[in-house]
């Protein structure tokens, strides 16, 4: 059998492979950015932005153990104006190497969604995904607008209105019913969904007698994140019928394969980057074409969705 | 994932006054598997958690210069209190050759201790520079002297060796100790001076670089060296102090 054609298309984009630096993870300047793509990433997110810089939480904000990670690091990031030209300066490093950039944003007010998706698509990003989903700024902005369809559908028409470049809505897994989210954001115009963002949680350290992280909580990503993930992609791709990228404790070829399976279009790759560095995606990619070799899968649309059936 | 990621809780065995705004903390046991030059990150909860290198690992000591709020709580340790660590993290030292010239710019002596500790007892030789700004803000002079290193000192105010910045004192030690391998760790610009030096030299240099830390594990992005710093001295691009560092290796061949 030939070398299964890792290539696809997302929303008209044509990527090398279905492998996204998931946002949060080193898309913070230009070069990190560089690095990660230079390293087989198919697509960059950059790291989330809102209206106004904000520093962040103060230490600790990252401990991992053997089955996962848990940071709260507090949305760390300039702000959408000085955003811009940090995008722009990606776009331009991007663009020869024919990965796409996708600029995550959030905002702490549902008016503020619009303006921030303004802002940004001033540097032209190849899709927006729209954070509604961090874990950790509840106690400052309150529960998270992917908490309900409502406020969900509500920050899609506000960023609908406000910018023609693509959407992707990222979705939190701490709901009830999260294909119903993902119908409501679909019927407000969002062209793809993100799922899933971290599953808030708490490690305390018992000889401390404390939460670990200076947050109290923080969200959980890693293997331990990957069962909630694959199970919630599963229950998007029998709802809606845009594109999904599913993100979410993997770190394999084999992970991604299921994450395909599981109906995505595209795969987010994050907390897997501690063990590996940057150089996580070509590791993944040559898993991922090795296991559809050995399995007579010749392009990713024959892994995707194989198991829905 | 990565086994050191979580904190252990250590008890502080010994205080030990390195200078009148500096002591060590030698902690109640070791840290398996940590190299000279790797760092952890140490936390006090509550107030914060910042990176130190690690000053020796036998048991595990951290040098701290009562700097700040955090460094200040960390000298305000007694023994018997606890202090929580998570690593090692990061890359340490390679050490190449048998002859080693290690450089230490104010407390960038402390995790060179530790290096020269380690290559004295594998019988090599060990010249270390050290550099401040005068006699009472050396560190650890005594100790690379009682490990049988040979030790060369600068001050900017002339109290004690040389006076002037640690770097004028390469000519001299490269004379006398042909080094095969140059370790330094220090403020940036010292660093880029010593990277200059040591091509020019034709020398293999290990830099040990400060970041901002914040995660610790190559997610974050915050400890990224600026792009000039790594252009200046041939390293690659989106060099992350935490993952790919704190040491970092520049080859003379990065510049020819």
């Amino acid at each position: 059998m030939t070398t299964p054609k890792l290539s696809c298309s997302f929303l008209g984009m044509n990527l090398s492979n279905p492998l996204v630096l998931a946002s949060g993870v080193l898309g913070t300047s230009p070069s990190l950015m560089e690095r990660a793509a230079l390293s087989g990433a198919g697509a960059i997110t950059s790291k989330s932005c809102g209206p106004e810089e904000r520093s962040g939480h103060p230490n600790p904000v990252t401990v991992s153990w053997e089955c996962g990670v848990l940071n709260a690091i507090g949305l760390t990031n300039p702000g959408a104006h000085a955003e811009v030209s940090l995008l722009r300066e990606t776009k331009a490093r991007l663009a020869p190497l024919g990965v796409p950039l996708f600029a995550s944003i959030f905002a702490p007010r549902l008016e503020d969604y619009g303006e921030v998706a303004r802002i940004i698509a001033e540097a032209e990003p190849d899709l927006i995904e729209v954070n509604i989903s961090c874990p950790n700024v509840a106690s400052e902005f309150g529960t998270p607008f992917s908490a309900s369809e409502e406020s969900a559908a509500a920050v899609t028409r506000t960023v609908r209105k406000a910018v023609s470049l693509p959407i992707s809505i990222k979705l939190a897994p701490n709901v009830p019913e999260i294909n119903r989210i993902a119908q409501a954001v679909v019927a407000e115009g969002a062209d793809a969904i993100t799922a899933i963002n971290t599953m808030p949680a708490m490690l305390i350290d018992a000889t401390a007698a404390k939460p670990v992280l200076s947050n109290r909580t923080g969200g959980l990503s890693g293997p331990a994140l990957k069962p909630i993930a694959l199970r919630c992609v599963y229950e998007i791709a029998q709802a809606v019928s845009v594109p999904i990228i599913g993100t979410g404790g993997l770190s394999s070829g084999i992970d991604a394969a299921e994450m395909l399976m599981a109906g995505a279009t595209l795969v987010g790759i994050g907390s897997a980057v501690i063990n590996d560095g940057p150089s996580v995606f070509s590791r993944i990619c040559t898993e991922l074409a090795t296991f559809m070799k050995d399995n007579g899968y010749a392009q990713l649309g024959d892994v995707r969705g194989k198991a829905l059936t | 994932m990565n086994p050191v990621g979580l904190f252990s809780a250590f008890r502080v065995q010994q205080k030990r006054t390195e200078n009148a705004y500096t002591c060590s903390l030698v902690l109640n046991d070791s840290l398996p598997d940590a190299l000279p030059g790797q760092f952890v990150m140490a936390w006090l909860p509550g107030i914060d958690e910042r990176p130190f290198s690690l000053s020796d690992n036998d048991p595990v000591r951290i040098t701290v210069a009562d700097v700040g709020s955090f460094s200040h709580a960390l000298n305000q340790l007694q023994p018997g209190d606890y202090l929580w660590l998570r690593g090692p993290l990061g890359r340490g030292f390679i050490p190449r050759g048998r002859s080693h010239l290690l450089l230490g710019g104010g407390y960038g002596a402390a995790p060179l201790s530790f290096l020269a500790k380690s290559l004295c007892a594998q019988g090599d030789q060990v010249g270390v520079c050290l550099g401040a700004r005068s006699r009472a803000d050396l560190l650890l002079v005594e100790e690379f002297e009682s490990l049988g290193c040979q030790v060369w000192l600068a001050t900017e105010d002339g109290s004690a060796g040389k006076q002037g910045l640690l770097t004028a004192l390469l000519p001299e030690a490269q004379n006398a100790l042909k080094p095969e391998t140059v370790y330094a760790c220090g403020p940036i610009g010292m660093l880029t001076t010593v990277g200059a030096w040591a091509r020019t030299a034709g020398l293999p240099a290990q830099l040990s670089f400060e970041g901002v830390m914040r995660c610790g594990v190559g997610l974050c992005g915050s400890c990224e060296l600026p792009e000039e710093t790594c252009q200046q001295l041939g390293l690659a691009p989106g060099f992350l102090v935490c993952h790919d560092g704190p040491v970092g290796e520049i080859s003379p061949n990065h510049f020819s």
